[in-house]
């Protein structure tokens, strides 16, 4: 019997392509969407891939290719797994990356552990533009083909374990108009869909979702210059990004930006592109796609930023936390994942706790 | 792969008798039965032919047969036409809380619009309801009972005939959704005291879309649609011809065969009920243990997902509901589970298995040699365990 393979089917056109060529590929393909709301209008629903629009659009191209097909919950997982933590980070000051929560989390724990443990699947594939090779008896995560689709970014928390048991097959894509074409050519009905955009589960602005759950993180506070003068108020730290611009709520003639949140005074400190001269960051949550770290201390390129040109840096490591020292300074908002790359490869990553002082 | 088809509570595979009549209709029958030449009283004589048919099955006089598109329509008609024809006089709607959500919502959706004051009554651990609660429910501007007549998740089979009495001598309209019982149960009106019934044809192993409320003579139920006056107004719109006539048969064959299908039913069905009990530690039978449906065997799975359950027997080839197949998709634990009082953890292990025409031993030993290992394999992977097995 052959090998059978679950694939995450968003409704979208890169998954579905996925599903497609590991049926063709001979693999035994079931499709699963995961739904991750509860009821169709919840303020914080999903409106892409987790609604049930997306599931029709799931079930059509699974249809459509004649495999099995089943809409699975896990809207209690997505709810603790990535949205309270999102309104958590926000509150306290940091921007969060949701994809890489969702992956971390949803997709490549929950999920996988479900398909192979309990639907007895070998393997778990999504739509990711990724690759994963194995060589040397370790498996290893490589950016797509096409650098301009790459998502290995947020998919640096997957281990030994979870890389070899994943298939990305769009990752060898040359172009996304290759996964289109190829879309066109199984006649998928979603061929033509738009891609999705924006944060999945925040229907508009995700401030709107932060003060909602979390309106002690939006009391007025002070606008500050580095030098400590006060220049403005802002409505609450939990609207404020770390390298944000606009709508701070300082008036000056220049461009300033946001370069850290003081949350024990409320306070957003704010200054222009040349005041950031931070290259040391503390990171936490650090893992590595070989399991341990390539030694207490190495050179190496930092991604800090989805699709950001990775920085010449070096890591030191100290277990799960360690420092970041850039080779260029970086305005990096805590909460963001420094990514680290050998080349194409990626070796694995963490999150960015607070900028150090040099 | 061989399938095993156990979900007969959600729907029933066409009788080929029940097929062929409704292709010959489809095929050699083209008239409206309201139209006057030939072709129309061809149509139409089918139709009375059916309704003849179904009377028949359960003791009802012809012209108490009306034909809607199910079982749903058949209870929203039974809900909105009995409140409609009293309203003024009388707006008191007593349900059970293990209805079907036919009913349920319905009754709900009266209430909102001010058109109903819903009382609903509990259940006992074995899903029974008690008559002596409608009783007390029951006030002098009730208007209408409904309670069904064997639960869809559970099996249970409620006491009609007792609760049927009690509205009987308060003066109370009694309905009862019969859509999991007829073409199972014996159903007579002649000797149960109910007014209304609901039916539906792909329950007994006819097609989908179409069923029927019976409507006692003299029972005040007002239309709730409006056109063109079909049915005597009762249910307006062009009838169902080929769905019609293959309700007709179907209910004929169902009649003919119950006896013979419930004794062989209730064996493969007790064969689940121990195999499954013998084999899975934990098991919980829900539902009453006696007064149960004959094709029906329901149990929990403490430790499993309902969802989880029913997608690993697809894979392994076998066909199963995590309860009601209209509330699929969803991890709560249904509204019956819950309200016969099981704990959360214990409800979400929810599988239906219901047996039917087409199952056999065979079906059985494979079920007993697949559930098994599936719920040993979803309880070993708990919840709270992160790590992808090597």
């Amino acid at each position: 019997m052959s090998e059978r393979v679950f694939v995450a089917m968003s409704g979208g056109v890169d998954s579905s392509v996925a599903a497609a060529i590991l049926a063709e590929r001979g693999y035994d393909v079931v499709g699963v969407w995961m739904r991750l709301v509860d009821a169709p209008a919840a303020a914080d629903a999903p409106r892409c891939c987790g609604t049930d629009e997306a599931g029709e659009d799931a079930r059509r191209a699974a249809a459509h290719l004649g495999i099995p097909f089943y809409s699975l919950d896990y809207a209690d997982v997505f709810r603790r797994g990535v949205v309270d933590r999102f309104v958590s980070a926000y509150a306290h000051g940091a921007t969060p990356n949701p994809c890489v929560a969702c992956n971390a989390h949803v997709k490549f724990e929950a999920l996988l552990r479900d398909v192979i443990a309990k639907f007895g699947a070998r393997r778990l594939a999504t739509g990711h533009y990724a690759r994963v090779r194995q060589d040397d008896g370790r498996w290893h995560l490589l950016r797509a083909r096409d650098a301009a689709k790459d998502q290995s970014y947020a998919l640096y928390m997957l281990g030994q374990r979870e890389l070899g048991r994943t298939l990305f097959p769009i990752g060898e894509m040359a172009a996304k108009e290759e996964t289109r074409a190829l879309a066109m050519t199984y006649g998928l009905p979603n061929a033509r869909k738009a891609e999705s955009m924006d944060i999945c589960f925040v229907p508009g602005d995700h401030r709107d979702l932060v003060r909602g759950r979390a309106p002690e993180a939006f009391v007025p506070g002070p606008i500050e210059r580095a030098d400590g003068s006060v220049i403005g108020r802002h409505a609450g730290v939990g609207g404020l990004t770390v390298g944000q611009r606009r709508g701070v709520g300082a008036a000056a003639g220049e461009r300033l930006y946001v370069l850290r949140l003081d949350l024990e005074r409320n306070a957003a400190v704010v200054g222009t592109r040349e005041e950031v001269t931070t290259r040391m960051y503390a990171l936490d949550e650090l893992c590595f796609t070989r399991g341990e770290a390539p030694a207490a201390r190495f050179a190496s390129t930092a991604a800090v930023r989805y699709r950001g040109t990775p920085i010449r840096c070096e890591v030191e490591v100290d277990g799960e936390r360690g420092v970041l020292r850039l080779a260029e300074p970086a305005l990096v908002a805590p909460g963001q994942a420094a990514v680290l790359y050998d080349g194409d490869e990626v070796i694995g990553g963490g999150t960015v706790r607070q900028a150090l002082a040099a | 792969m061989r399938r095993t088809y156990l979900d007969h509570a959600a729907t029933t595979p066409v009788d080929p008798e029940v097929a062929a009549a409704m292709a010959r209709v489809l095929r050699e029958v083209p008239g409206n039965p309201s139209s006057i030449y030939a072709e129309g009283r061809r149509a139409r004589s089918l139709v009375d032919e059916a309704r003849e048919q179904v009377a028949a099955a359960i003791g009802a006089d012809p012209a108490e047969v009306v034909f809607t598109s199910g079982g749903t329509e058949a209870d929203n008609l039974a809900l909105r036409g009995v409140l409609a024809a009293r309203e003024g006089e009388a707006d008191g709607l007593v349900v059970s809380t293990i209805e079907h959500h036919a009913v349920l919502d319905t009754a709900e959706d009266l209430e909102r619009h001010g058109r109903a004051r819903v009382t609903r009554i509990g259940v006992g651990r074995d899903g029974l309801v008690d008559p002596a609660d409608v009783a007390r429910a029951i006030e002098p501007r009730t208007a209408l009972v409904s309670i069904m007549h064997a639960n869809n998740e559970i099996g249970t089979i409620e006491p009609i005939a007792e609760i049927g009495e009690i509205c009987r001598a308060k003066g109370v309209t009694f309905h009862t959704d019969a859509v999991q019982s007829v073409g199972v149960l014996p159903f007579d009106v002649r000797t149960l005291p109910v007014d209304l019934v609901s039916v539906n044809a792909h329950k007994f192993y006819g097609p989908k879309g179409v069923g029927a409320l019976y409507v006692r003579s003299g029972t005040r139920c007002a239309t709730v649609q409006t056109g063109g006056g079909q049915e005597k107004g009762r249910r307006t719109g062009t009838e169902n011809v080929p769905g019609i006539v293959a309700l007709g048969a179907a209910m004929r064959i169902a009649s003919e065969r119950r006896e013979r299908d419930a004794r062989r039913l209730s064996a493969l069905r007790d064969r689940i009920v121990d195999g499954v009990r013998a084999r899975i530690p934990g098991a919980v039978l829900t539902g009453h243990p006696t007064r149960r449906l004959p094709n029906n065997a329901s149990f929990c799975f403490p430790g499993t997902q309902g969802e989880s359950l029913v997608v690993a027997l697809d894979l392994e080839g076998i066909a199963a509901s995590s309860g009601s197949a209209c509330t699929s998709g969803s991890t709560e634990p249904s509204h019956v589970l819950t309200a016969i009082g099981l704990e959360r953890s214990v409800a979400q292990g929810s599988l239906r298995l219901t047996v039917g025409r087409g199952t056999t031993d065979e079906d059985v030993d494979r079920l007993l040699e697949v559930l098994p290992r599936v719920v040993a394999r979803l309880r070993a992977v708990s919840e709270e365990t992160v790590t992808v097995p090597s």
